[in-house]
């Protein structure tokens, strides 16, 4: 596969790899993807306060394409706030990567795992906003 | 040490100067037609193409006559099944092949599967090999034809060929072997394995692309084929069309050097195969080497590297030529079949890389290979969600409900 400089460049390089505390209240965490369908991408997101992304890392298992997707989305999301990160799209990420047709499913894949970080850590502010008996239910 | 480093000799391999030194006047001063009867350009380039024909029939123990040229193996292999097929139709309409076959042996079976015939695809088991007994017990008083390949071109497995032809001759049923991978590399020999048909292609073996033969048994019995091409009748009316004589004396000038050189590089090349296996799987964790242990093709490794995938490990090392059974190298997005078929799980598919050795690989080579392969797997293991799950959290991957889109 002929691939652009820009993802060669993620994948030689790639930007943000690495975990978050998955247990930290101000973490959230997606993974997606399945070892059988040949990729699996971790996006984690860290917010201060005010909901405002102050980091993010990823892992993936998958192709080139796929591993300069995530990189690509975790430079995007810091320093955007939640809201603002959800309206990232996949397309974005075909038109900056130039992705070939056979590998839009990886910038797919990349927004799904933004949205299931931004949800996850919604989820964990949701629960805190709670008193505590409630979030035990 | 020369770059990119090619291990990918199961694609195919360059041609041997040798080879081209052989074809050139034939391209030029020799370019007659090898069916002009009447001219010393026809009658020279005939010259050409029968002494080709020996070359090639004496790799494989068969006569000169029994050598049909075609245009590779993907034709020959049609020739033998649809051949076949069509010419006994009125004696059974039953084939039995594998489920490891390359694609030009599936392909004219799933046609004619589609045409009135019965097709058995005999299972493989983990090293890649079928069952003796589950041959034995597919076949009926209809079946005409058993197709299996002798060496896996992605595994590099060998099926018992030898058993396979004891048993069809026992049976009366034709036995045709598709020999690509291991024509002049591993010997073969038509009458002690009791192959009636054996197809097998230049291009694998150092020779030019574009060309192919296949052998057809004369006696006992004597195979008859139907042509798949049909015109001027050429090579026993199995092949019409003017023969390739330039690729054709490439093919056997090819077959010539195979047959001096394989005693020597089998064992050569299998060394260095051993010792990328050896270099890899004592630095590296988690990798499996596929296919058969010892019933190998020599020059062969197929290794799948747990937690990471093929397409982006290749990246890694970009200067070197080798495929993958990943899904991401192919156009549909489907892992390795033959992979597949051997219980593999789709995640151990797309993990693997095939690597292949020929003629011209050296020892430095080979441990250049080693370093970055080495380099490149664990530098994408540290970027693995899979690693860290297995390896840092302990977490057992197939106990997780992953989220496939």
């Amino acid at each position: 596969m002929a691939y652009s400089n820009k993802i060669i460049d993620h994948y030689n390089h790639p930007r943000n790899v690495g975990s978050l505390d998955k247990k930290d209240p101000k973490v959230g965490t997606g993974i997606v993807g399945a070892p059988e369908c040949g990729d699996v991408m971790k996006l984690q997101i860290l917010c201060d306060d005010n909901d405002n992304i102050v980091d993010a890392k990823f892992k993936t298992f998958g192709c080139g394409s796929a591993i300069a997707s995530s990189s690509l989305a975790t430079e995007w999301l810091k320093g955007k706030s939640v809201d603002d990160a959800l309206q990232i799209k996949n397309t974005d990420i075909v038109k900056e990567l130039a992705l070939p047709p056979v590998k839009i499913h990886c910038s797919v894949l990349a927004e799904d795992a933004i949205r299931a970080a931004i949800n996850d850590y919604k989820k964990k502010r949701a629960a805190e906003e709670q008193p505590a008996d409630a979030a035990v239910k | 040490m020369k770059f990119p480093i090619y291990m990918d000799h199961n694609a195919t391999t360059p041609v041997d100067p040798r080879v081209l030194e052989a074809m050139l006047p034939y391209f030029k001063q020799i370019f007659g037609n090898a069916a002009s009867r009447n001219h010393v350009f026809g009658w020279r380039a005939e010259e050409g193409v029968e002494t080709a024909r020996e070359q090639v029939a004496s790799v494989i123990g068969a006569s000169a006559k029994e050598i049909i040229w075609t245009s590779g193996a993907t034709e020959s292999n049609n020739i033998a099944i649809k051949g076949v097929a069509n010419m006994y139709r009125d004696k059974g309409n039953h084939i039995i092949t594998q489920v490891t076959e390359h694609k030009a042996v599936i392909d004219p079976c799933k046609y004619l599967e589609q045409n009135g015939f019965r097709v058995t695809f005999l299972p493989v088991d983990r090293p890649g090999q079928i069952d003796i007994g589950q041959l034995h017990d597919a076949m009926t008083p209809d079946t005409i034809l058993v197709t299996i390949m002798h060496g896996n071109n992605e595994i590099g497995t060998l099926q018992p060929i030898a058993d396979i032809g004891k048993m069809c001759k026992a049976k009366g049923v034709l036995f045709h072997t598709d020999c690509c991978q291991t024509f002049g590399k591993v010997p073969i020999d038509v009458e002690k394995l009791g192959i009636d048909l054996l197809s097998c292609s230049g291009h694998k073996v150092y020779g030019p692309k574009g060309v192919g033969a296949l052998y057809v048994r004369r006696k006992s019995p004597r195979v008859r084929c139907e042509p798949v091409v049909h015109g001027g009748g050429h090579e026993r009316g199995m092949r019409s069309g003017t023969l390739n004589v330039p690729g054709i004396v490439g093919m056997g000038k090819a077959a010539e050097l195979c047959r001096e050189l394989m005693a020597e590089e089998s064992v050569r090349t299998a060394s260095l195969r051993d010792r990328l296996r050896d270099g890899l799987t004592s630095q590296l964790d988690d990798i499996f080497v596929n296919g058969h242990p010892m019933q190998r093709t020599p020059n062969n490794l197929n290794v799948s590297f747990l937690y990471v995938e093929g397409e982006s490990l290749m990246m890694g090392f970009d200067d070197i030529a080798v495929s993958s059974g990943s899904a991401c190298t192919s156009a549909s997005l489907e892992p390795s079949y033959v992979l597949k078929a051997l219980g593999l799980g789709d995640d151990l598919a797309h993990s693997s890389i095939r690597f292949s050795l020929g003629r011209f690989t050296t020892q430095e080579e080979v441990d250049y290979t080693i370093d970055r392969v080495v380099t490149a797997v664990n530098r994408l293991r540290e970027m693995s969600p899979l690693y860290e799950m297995a390896k840092v959290e302990g977490i057992d991957l197939s106990t997780v409900q992953w989220a496939a889109h």
